[in-house]
C-alpha cells in the first residue's frame, strides 16, 4: 500500500469518526428505577435513537432505594451526573420549590399535558408549573378473592367501608387452611407501613400535621386507626406480618393465602397473571375503603422523569421525556407487548382506549381510586403539606420510617398502641423541631 | 545492619505509598470530622449547605437521642453473641473436621462455602427459605413436630439476626482454628494419652492452650468486621424491633433523614467507640499475641 493510499484511507476513516460523532452530539445520562415497564422502556428506545439520531441515551438503572439515594446526592450537590431523572411524587414537590428542576412548561410540540390524569399532575406541580412527567402512575385498591368471598356469603361493594372490610376478613380467614383474612403491609418504612398507614389515617379523620405543624399522633383519630389496624391484623393477617411489605403480601395472595389485600394498583396486573399467580382468574377489585367521611384510604404515587437543573443538554432531555411519556410512546408499546403492558395511571385517553379497557379488567378501578386521592387536600382535615401516603418535605423519609419502626414493634406485639403512638409523638415533635418548624 | 543511609532510601522509597495511604484514610476521615461540626441538610427547606460552625451540636443531640443508647447495646450484644457462636462453634467443628473422615476434602469445601455467600444474599436466602413464618422451612418443621412455629424474625429479631451472621462467620473461624489444630504435634498428643489423660483433659490443657492465639486473631478480626455489621439488619428487619446498631443509625441519620452533620458526628462517634472496643480487646485478648 502506498503512502497516499495510507493517508487517504486513514482520512476517510477519521471523517467518518468525525460524522458519527457530529450526529451523535448530545449524550443523555438517564437515571432509572429497575422495574419491569422501565426495562421494557429501554428496549424499545431505537424509536428514540431512530427519531433523534443526535441524541445518544445512557442508561444507570439502580433498585429504587439506590436509585433514590443517588440522584438524591447528585442533585443536592449539584453533581450534573444525570440529564434525566426517575423520581417519584415525593421528590418533585420539594425539588420543584428548591429550583432544582427545570420547569417543564415549554413541552415540545404535539405533546398533550392537559391529557395528564389531574390528580396526578396535581402531585407534579409546584404552584401551578409542573416540574416532573409522569411515566407511570398508581394508586392503592382492595384486591380481594371472589371465590372466597362467595364462600363466605357476602358481596364486596365498589366501594366497601372499613367496617365491611373487617366483617368480610372475619368471615374469609381459616388458619386451618393457612388463609389469612387480610394481608397488609407491616413491616417499617416511610415507603412501607407508613404509606399504608398514612392513608388509612387519611379515611380515619386523622392526619400527620396541623396547620401549626404540630404533630397529631396525640389525637383520637390515630388511636383509632391504629387500634383498628391492629386489631384487623393480630386477629385475621399472616403471622409474622411485622415484616411484610410489597414483595412478601404479593407472594401470599399469588399462593392464594390472603383473602384481600389492599395494596398498589400495580399489583393487579401480577395478581391476575395466570403465569404467576395461583388464584389469577378468582381476583375482584373494589376502591380503598373508607370511614364515611369523605376520603378513602387509597394513596396517589407516579414514577416521573424530571430534568435536574444542573443538566447541560435540558432540551434534549425534554425531547426524551416527551417521547417516553407520550401517547405514542403507550401505542409503542401496546403495539410490540400488548395493550395490559403498557405503563398505567397517567393519561385520560388511555382509559378511553376501549382496546386497553378490554385488555385489563382492573384499569377502571385504578383510574376511579386514582381521581379518588387529592394529594393537595389529603386528610379531612386541613394539612399544610402535600402528599398522601406521605408528606412532601424533605424531613419526612427519616421521620416516617422512625414512626413506622414504632407501628411495626406494636404489630409485632412489643408494644401497645398507646405507646407506639407516644412515641412517634415524641420523636415527630424532636425532629421537627431540630429542622426549625415549630 | 542497616546504614544510616540504607535506612534514609527505605523511607525514601517507603513515602509514595504511605502517603498514598494515610490521604486515603485521612481525607474522608477529616471531611466527616469538619462535617459533623456543620449544620449540613442538603435537601432542608432552605438547604443548608455545610455551615460551618456549629460547635458540638451534632453530637449533643446524637448522644442524647433515646436510640443512641439502645443501639450501642444492640450492637454489643451482637458483637458478642456472634462471637460466642463462631469460636465455640469453629472449635468444635475444626476438631471435628481434623477427624480422618472419608470426603474429606468435600465436607471442608461444604463447611467453608457459606463464607462465599454474599452478606445480602444469605440475609434473603434465612428471611424467605427459613424464617418465613408462613413458607418457611422451620416453620414446617416446627409444625411437623405439632409446635407452634416461631415468629422468628419479630418474636427473636436479635436473635435471628445473630443466627444468619453467625452462620456466615462460622467458616472463617472454621479456618482458622483448623489450621491451627492442624499444626499441633500429635507426638504431644500421644504422649498426653499414653499417659491416661482423658479427652477432656487433653482438650483443655493441651489443644486449648495451643489454639489462644489463633482465637485471638479470629475476634480481633470478626470484631473489627461486626461493628460496621449492615446488609443483614437492612435485608430482614430494617432496623425494626431493637435490631437497630450504631452503623444503622448512622445510616438512618445521613441517607433517610439527609442529616449529614448529625449523622458525620455519629460516624466520628462509632469509629471512637470502635476504637475503644479494640484497644480493649488488645488489652485483654492481645496479649496471648506477645507469647
Amino acid at each position: 500500500m502506498t503512502m497516499t493510499m495510507r493517508a487517504l484511507l486513514g482520512a476517510t476513516a477519521l471523517c467518518t469518526a468525525a460524522s458519527v460523532v457530529s450526529a451523535q452530539e448530545t449524550t443523555l445520562t438517564i437515571a432509572t428505577v429497575n422495574n419491569g415497564d422501565m426495562i421494557r422502556m429501554q428496549g424499545l428506545t431505537e424509536d428514540f435513537t431512530e427519531q433523534h439520531p443526535e441524541i445518544a441515551l445512557e442508561w444507570v438503572t439502580l433498585e429504587e432505594n439506590v436509585l433514590r439515594q443517588r440522584v438524591t446526592q447528585d442533585i443536592a450537590t449539584n453533581g450534573g451526573q444525570f440529564d434525566v431523572m426517575t423520581i417519584g411524587t415525593y421528590e418533585v414537590p420539594i425539588w420543584g420549590q428548591q429550583g432544582w428542576l427545570v420547569p417543564l412548561d415549554d413541552m415540545p410540540e404535539g405533546y398533550d399535558a392537559d391529557d395528564i390524569l389531574p390528580a396526578i399532575a396535581g402531585g407534579l406541580t409546584v404552584d401551578g408549573t409542573l416540574y416532573a412527567a409522569p411515566f407511570y402512575g398508581e394508586s392503592s385498591m382492595v384486591m380481594y378473592r371472589t371465590d372466597l368471598m362467595e364462600e363466605a356469603g357476602l358481596e364486596m361493594p365498589d366501594a366497601p367501608t372499613w367496617e365491611f372490610i373487617k366483617e368480610a376478613a372475619a368471615a374469609m380467614t381459616d388458619e386451618e387452611a393457612e388463609i389469612y383474612g387480610i394481608c397488609l403491609r407491616g413491616k417499617a418504612g416511610w415507603g412501607e407501613n407508613m404509606a399504608f398507614l398514612t392513608a388509612m389515617a387519611n379515611s380515619y379523620g386523622a392526619r400527620w400535621f396541623d396547620e401549626e405543624w404540630n404533630a397529631q399522633f396525640d389525637t383520637e383519630a390515630w388511636s383509632n386507626t391504629l387500634t383498628d389496624y391492629l386489631d384487623i391484623m393480630t386477629n385475621y393477617g399472616p403471622p409474622g406480618a411485622a415484616n411484610n411489605g410489597f414483595n412478601e403480601n404479593l407472594a401470599l395472595f399469588q399462593q392464594g393465602k390472603c383473602g384481600m389485600w389492599i395494596d398498589a394498583t400495580v399489583a393487579a396486573s401480577f395478581v391476575t397473571n395466570p403465569d404467576e399467580s395461583e388464584v389469577a382468574d378468582s381476583v375482584g377489585f373494589a376502591l380503598a375503603p373508607d370511614n364515611g367521611l369523605g376520603k378513602r384510604g387509597n394513596w396517589l404515587w407516579a414514577w416521573s422523569l424530571a430534568v435536574p437543573a444542573g443538566s447541560d443538554a435540558p432540551d434534549a432531555a425534554k425531547t426524551f421525556i416527551a417521547w417516553a411519556t407520550s401517547k405514542e410512546y403507550t401505542e409503542l408499546v401496546a403495539e410490540n407487548e400488548g395493550w395490559a403492558n403498557v405503563p398505567p395511571g397517567t393519561r385520560t385517553s388511555l382509559y378511553e382506549n376501549q382496546e386497553y379497557l378490554d385488555a385489563a379488567p382492573f384499569a377502571q378501578m385504578t383510574l376511579e381510586s386514582i381521581q379518588a386521592a387529592d394529594p393537595t387536600n389529603p386528610a379531612v382535615d386541613p394539612v399544610p403539606y402535600t402528599g398522601v401516603q406521605f408528606v412532601a418535605i424533605p424531613e419526612f423519609a427519616g421521620i416516617g420510617t422512625q414512626v413506622g419502626q414504632e407501628f411495626s414493634a406494636a404489630l409485632a406485639g412489643q408494644q401497645s398502641a398507646e405507646e407506639a403512638l407516644s412515641n412517634a409523638q415524641a420523636l415527630t415533635e424532636d425532629e421537627m423541631s431540630a429542622a426549625g418548624y415549630n | 545492619m542497616a546504614t544510616q543511609h540504607s535506612r534514609s532510601a527505605a523511607r525514601l522509597m517507603m513515602s509514595p505509598a504511605v502517603i498514598l495511604l494515610l490521604g486515603w484514610m485521612l481525607v474522608p476521615l477529616i471531611m466527616t470530622l469538619y462535617f459533623s461540626f456543620t449544620d449540613y441538610r442538603p435537601v432542608a427547606l432552605p438547604p443548608t449547605v455545610a455551615e460551618c460552625c456549629v460547635g458540638f451540636e451534632n453530637y449533643v443531640r446524637f448522644f442524647t437521642a433515646s436510640a443512641f443508647m439502645d443501639s450501642v447495646w444492640t450492637t454489643l450484644i451482637m458483637v458478642g453473641g456472634i462471637l460466642a457462636i463462631t469460636v465455640v462453634g469453629g472449635i468444635l467443628l475444626a476438631i471435628l473436621l481434623d477427624q480422618p473422615m472419608w470426603g474429606q476434602g468435600v465436607v471442608r469445601i461444604l463447611v467453608i462455602a457459606p463464607f462465599f455467600v454474599m452478606p445480602t444474599v444469605s440475609a434473603l436466602v434465612w428471611k424467605n427459605m427459613f424464617m418465613d413464618p408462613v413458607n418457611g422451612l422451620l416453620t414446617h418443621l416446627w409444625e411437623f413436630f405439632n409446635a407452634t412455629p416461631i415468629n422468628w424474625l419479630t418474636d427473636v429479631p436479635l436473635f435471628s439476626i445473630i443466627m444468619i451472621v453467625s452462620w456466615q462467620w462460622l467458616p472463617f473461624a472454621t479456618l482458622i482454628l483448623l489450621t491451627a489444630i492442624q499444626s499441633l504435634d500429635s507426638e504431644q498428643l500421644e504422649a498426653a494419652e499414653m499417659d491416661g489423660a482423658p479427652a477432656i483433659k487433653r482438650f483443655w490443657y493441651i489443644i486449648l492452650p495451643h489454639l489462644a492465639r489463633a482465637i485471638t486473631v479470629v475476634i480481633l478480626i470478626q470484631t473489627i468486621f461486626l461493628l460496621s455489621i449492615f446488609a443483614e439488619i437492612f435485608v430482614t428487619t430494617n432496623g425494626a424491633f431493637g435490631t437497630r446498631t450504631l452503623t444503622y443509625l448512622v445510616y438512618q441519620r445521613v441517607l433517610e433523614s439527609q442529616n449529614v452533620g448529625l449523622g458525620s458526628a455519629g460516624g466520628i462517634l462509632a469509629v471512637i467507640l470502635a476504637n475503644i472496643v479494640a484497644i480493649f480487646l488488645m488489652r485483654i485478648v492481645g496479649k496471648n499475641l506477645d507469647a
